[in-house]
């Protein structure tokens, strides 16, 4: 399948990402050369094949439900680029 | 001891154990280098006052105990380090200075050795000629029109310049391994979960892993000893005793079975990379390995699959680039979703907007099963060749790369043929296994190149030791001019 402009933009949306009007054509184009290139794939008949999720074979560990951590506010703080004494600025989403 | 920074690791070690130089001395030397080779672009950050009073603090009261003692390290920008700028080669990390340091930098740390600077890669490692950082290319010591590799072509730039004793790279798909391989260096890309990736900067979580770059084969063993080890804040961190690589280092191989497979000779391939491959698999039967002929079929769909799972896993991880808690954040937008759109836009640079397309797109509703479960499928079979060929041999030997390092600039307008580059590593991070990759010769133009051998999960040792007998019987010798000083 291709891809064309409108769906590319569409998932530009979805990823929270403004794409350049100029720059949708070459997009466009980059994209649709890595999925021919990702299309090989269908050559191979994978129906009985069990997907690989966990390349580890052991489960993921569970631990303690304790509090380990706390008390860091300002060092979370520190490096955002708009913020009070205690949150985040955000611009305004409630009218 | 002016030529103190041509030395291995080992030697480096040795020299400041006997006190035949100080770490201070060790340090202004490297500091000297790195002044006077700017023009490779290497370093994002330098951090010179902290790492000569580490020196002096080391030198007034040493600790040779330690594997690392009294070493100055540079490493790859994606490690995050305490209370100095960690940047991933992102404009949408430019201004993040972490309060915390990752596991596999701590571990260097507690093993000795300090920071000398952060290391220029491509931006989230996302590369594969550190053409893609925010902080512009770096360049290849090997000639001033190459590139170094990618994604951890700072680290590998520096290393072959003299420009850090060793160093440590990420490899999700080669980007420690092609890098060494450009730059006739040492790179080992460990198991899947045997070095932690807390602190690192993540790219695609179920395939990256932190690995050592060096000079020499031991030099790989003893930063590996130093970095790995089980760690709880990681979830897929494997826990197993620590082992000691570097002491357990040995150069018999006698009766080694060594696979050699069939797929990894692609159409197109230099007749140098063939010529190469063939040296490496004498030198090997030469020191009494066996040789076998073995079969990976579905190696020609692993770079492909990886184009699936690694964008994905990165469009996950990098949606918290938001500019609300930490990173560069757009003045422009009415509200929060154009505030959004217009900071990961100009925070992020084309490829990783490409690669963040692609792993939306695959992950849509809709399109899952088509693209992300099929991959997972193919995964399953990649490592099952891999499953397969390990119940006959001990490791195998392929080329690390296609061919020797390029020209700045020359794969950029076609993403296809610089995704090209790592047909022969990816396969590795796929199925979770240790790769190292060695200089093992020089093409015609005089540009290095390397072999790459593959152990099963956890075999690190033995892989070391293969390399360890190659690296002595190899007669290869990494000769470069200083043209930029």
């Amino acid at each position: 399948m291709s891809l064309d402009k409108e769906k590319i933009k569409h998932v530009a949306k979805l990823a929270r990402i403004s794409v350049d009007e100029a720059k949708v054509d070459s997009l466009t184009k980059d994209l649709n050369s890595i999925f021919k290139f990702i299309e090989q794939l269908n050559e191979l008949n994978t129906d009985k094949v069990e997907p690989l999720t966990s390349i580890l074979n052991q489960s993921l560990r569970s631990r303690k439900d304790e509090i380990s951590d706390g008390k860091i506010r300002e060092k979370i703080l520190k490096n955002s680029p708009k913020k009070n004494e205690e949150f985040f600025v955000v611009p305004k989403v409630v009218e | 001891m002016s030529n103190i920074t041509n030395q291995s690791l080992s030697e480096i070690l040795e020299s400041i154990k006997s006190k035949k130089i100080s770490s201070l001395e060790l340090t202004q030397a490297y500091i000297k280098n790195i002044e006077n080779a700017k023009k490779l672009n290497a370093f994002v950050t330098t951090t010179f006052d902290q790492a000569l009073e580490n020196a002096k603090k080391f030198d007034n009261k040493p600790n040779n105990e330690q594997l690392l003692s009294g070493v100055p390290l540079a490493v790859k920008d994606l490690f995050c380090t305490e209370n100095v700028k960690t940047t991933a080669g992102s404009n949408i990390l430019n201004n993040f200075v972490p309060s915390y340091e990752s596991t596999v930098t701590k571990n260097l740390w507690n093993n000795g050795a300090f920071l000398l600077g952060k290391l220029n890669c491509d931006e989230f490692a996302m590369g594969s000629s550190n053409e893609t950082s925010f902080f512009g290319n770096v360049i290849n010591p090997i000639g001033d029109h190459l590139v170094p590799g990618g994604s951890s072509g700072g680290s590998s730039s520096a290393l072959a310049a003299d420009l850090t004793p060793a160093t440590i790279g990420t490899d999700t798909g080669g980007s420690i391994r092609q890098p060494a391989s450009f730059t006739g260096t040492v790179g080992l890309k460990p198991t899947y979960g045997l070095c932690s990736r807390w602190g690192i900067v993540a790219f695609a979580s179920s395939l990256d892993q932190a690995g050592p770059m060096t000079k020499t084969v031991n030099d790989c063993s003893i930063m590996l000893e130093a970095m790995s080890g089980f760690d709880e804040k990681d979830s897929t961190s494997i826990n197993k005793k620590k082992e000691t690589y570097s002491k357990n280092l040995k150069d018999n191989i006698k009766g080694l079975k060594i696979g050699i497979p069939k797929e990894y000779r692609v159409d197109n391939m230099p007749k140098e990379i063939d010529e190469l491959w063939e040296k490496g698999k004498k030198i090997l039967k030469d020191l009494g390995a066996h040789l076998i002929d073995i079969s990976l079929p579905h190696t020609k769909y692993a770079l492909p699959t990886y184009y699936i799972v690694a964008p994905a896993e990165a469009s996950s991880n990098l949606a918290r680039y938001d500019g609300v808690r930490y990173g560069y954040r757009s003045q422009k937008g009415k509200d929060l979703i154009e505030m959004y759109e217009n900071t990961r836009s100009e925070g992020f640079g084309d490829e990783v907007k490409r690669r963040i397309l692609i792993g939306t797109y695959v992950l849509s509703s809709g399109y899952y099963d088509a693209y992300y479960l099929k991959a997972q499928k193919i995964r399953q079979l990649i490592k099952k060749d891999f499953d397969d060929s390990f119940t006959k041999v001990d490791a195998i030997l392929t080329p690390s790369t296609p061919s020797s390092a390029f020209k700045i600039g020359e794969k950029t307008n076609d993403p296809v043929s610089m995704y090209l580059n790592d047909i022969f590593t990816v396969p590795v991070n796929l199925a979770g296994l240790p790769a190292l990759s060695l200089p093992a010769g020089l093409d015609k133009k005089g540009y290095p190149l390397g072999l790459q051998l593959i152990g099963k999960a956890l075999d690190e040792q033995k892989i070391l030791n293969i390399g360890y007998a190659f690296e002595k019987n190899c007669g290869y010798k990494n000769e470069i001019k200083k043209w930029w000083s």
